[in-house]
């Protein structure tokens, strides 16, 4: 019988070859080399122009009005969509069609189309009042214009737009908890609320997180769509000089460049998100797993 | 001088036309432990389940401590309780699920001490200690840390039993707590259900364990087809039984 401490039998077998690999690798990258080549070396691609725009304080600025305006309307559009998920599951009618109705409404017309709408809702309603329906109770009033402006309305048609496509994203994530956890927090004398807060939302967070950052990344770009309504944002600014100096690939390049990097950086808090509700997963469905497909020598 | 924890009257349940509860009847004096056996879908989980109202019932009255279950009456009239009324009366019951249902999301000292601080108003200073007695009590003082994905089937419904106690209750509701584990953990999990029976809490055990029934149920009821069939204690039910039906389930497992 073999004893552990011999190890004349161990498994050292030469690696299984994967010459279609090299070939594959090899097309790519001169299908990649090639493409760089043909954008360098286009003449019309003025490239000290790019350098140039490239840290212009007006693109810069234009950077920080996206940034915020996308968390802004994330943390805006994400609540109102946890909201609306459990309405939509609620056993009281009315909240689940007031939410249905949302939903279709905000996902069934173009983005776009809600944009240019909240941004010119003062040629609808010129003027807005805020107060207590036949009676002189007034609490706010005053031209549409002054009270919602350009990125004011962005934000809300950002906002409600997001809270609607995301609500079925975190309406998923609520279904996919076991009803097991419910029952149990009901037998423990919890309330629904404290249930939902405590140990339904916590696990579906793990659901939610992933296609949540897919949300994200689409907002930060979507946040270009502001342009129209005159937002100060990177796509915006881009464009303002670019009509000015008429290099609009250029500044195409920086801002693209721009929203590239941005893109990758908020994938980096994605992941401490992911780690951080997939406590006490590790076993089913996070780290461990994917070690059972890597095969390796000792 | 005993009294009486559950007193459940001719209890009937259906889903739909499918009638699961047919009038059980029982009653479960305080310290005592009643082990309920059956075939399966005979709906002796079903009945544990309406009697923490986890499952509304179509008939009968259940009365927990001496409370209504789920409903309120003045006069002849039931009133639909509140769901915080109901949340409250759930609180004086614990219960044991086959699957455990322990929160994924928390260390075990975490699933013990949530609803006493969360639900109960226990500062998290007196929590943490009780929680600690309570794993210390089933056998899992080192395994305050651990995720329940970390532990073993019978740790996990020892650290399930233990949440169930935090909450101080004066009945405990095992749904057959051993069914989901492996034949060696089953010991474990039963040791700590026996030294609870003796301590005095009052059970009701819904069980596939006949040595268990045997050793610690003070009375055992036979379910089939939603109805009481034999009940008694467990040396005329389990030894002794009267009822075909009886026998012939009492073959089929032993």
């Amino acid at each position: 019988m073999a004893d552990a401490t011999d190890y004349s039998d161990d498994v050292v077998a030469v690696p299984l070859r994967h010459p279609a690999r090299w070939i594959f690798g090899g097309l790519a990258a001169l299908l990649l080399l090639s493409f760089i080549y043909a954008v360098a070396s286009a003449k019309s691609i003025q490239y000290e122009l790019v350098a140039k725009f490239l840290f212009d304080h007006r693109i810069l600025e234009g950077m920080v009005v996206t940034l915020y305006v996308t968390v802004i309307c994330m943390v805006c559009g994400a609540t109102l969509a946890t909201l609306l998920a459990i309405m939509k599951l609620s056993e009281n009618p009315i909240q689940r069609w007031l939410a249905t109705g949302f939903i279709e409404f905000f996902r069934g017309t173009p983005l776009l189309l809600q944009i240019v709408f909240w941004g010119y809702l003062g040629i609808i309603f010129p003027q807005l009042v805020l107060g207590v329906p036949y009676t002189d109770i007034v609490f706010l009033s005053g031209d549409t214009s002054d009270l919602i402006p350009a990125l004011v309305a962005g934000i809300i048609a950002l906002s409600l737009n997001e809270a609607a496509y995301s609500a079925e994203i975190v309406r998923a994530g609520i279904l996919a908890v076991d009803g097991g956890q419910v029952e149990a927090a009901k037998s423990l004398g919890m309330s629904s609320s404290y249930t939902m807060r405590k140990i339904v939302l916590p696990q579906a967070m793990r659901v939610i997180i992933p296609p949540m950052g897919n949300e994200f990344i689409g907002m930060l770009k979507n946040t270009s769509l502001l342009q129209l309504i005159a937002v100060a944002e990177l796509y915006t600014a881009a464009s303002t000089i670019s009509s000015a100096n008429l290099a609009q690939i250029e500044l195409l390049i920086v801002s693209g460049f721009w929203y590239l990097v941005m893109t990758t950086v908020l994938g980096f808090p994605q992941r401490a998100l992911e780690k951080r509700y997939g406590r006490g997963f590790e076993s089913v469905g996070g780290r461990a797993a994917p070690r059972a497909f890597k095969v390796g020598r000792r | 001088m005993t009294e009486l924890m559950v007193d459940a009257r001719s209890v009937r349940k259906s889903y739909g036309t499918n009638q699961v509860l047919n009038g059980i009847s029982l009653t479960v004096e305080q310290g005592e432990v009643l082990c309920i056996i059956g075939p399966s879908g005979s709906g002796k989980s079903t009945f544990l389940r309406c009697l923490n109202h986890l499952e509304s019932i179509n008939g009968g009255r259940i009365y927990v401590n001496d409370e209504l279950m789920g409903y309120r009456q003045v006069g002849k009239v039931l009133h639909e309780l509140k769901p915080k009324d109901i949340a409250r009366q759930r609180q004086s019951i614990g219960m044991v699920f086959q699957r455990f249902n322990l929160f994924p999301h928390m260390t075990a000292l975490q699933n013990v001490i949530e609803a006493p601080i969360g639900v109960a108003g226990v500062s998290s200073d007196d929590a943490k200690k009780l929680g600690l007695e309570l794993l210390a009590q089933v056998g899992l003082a080192d395994k305050a840390d651990h995720y329940p994905a970390q532990l073993s089937g019978g740790q996990q419904q020892r650290v399930a039993i233990a949440r169930a106690l935090a909450m101080k209750p004066k009945l405990m509701l095992f749904d057959e707590p051993t069914s989901a584990l492996d034949p060696e953990l089953v010991g474990d999990v039963l040791d700590v259900m026996k030294s609870l029976a003796k301590a005095g809490m009052t059970m009701i055990v819904v069980t596939h364990e006949m040595g268990f029934a045997r050793e610690v149920a003070d009375k055992v009821v036979f379910i089939d087809k939603g109805l009481i069939v034999e009940q008694g204690t467990p040396k005329q039910v389990l030894d002794n039984p009267k009822e075909s039906r009886t026998k012939a389930f009492l073959n089929k497992v032993l």
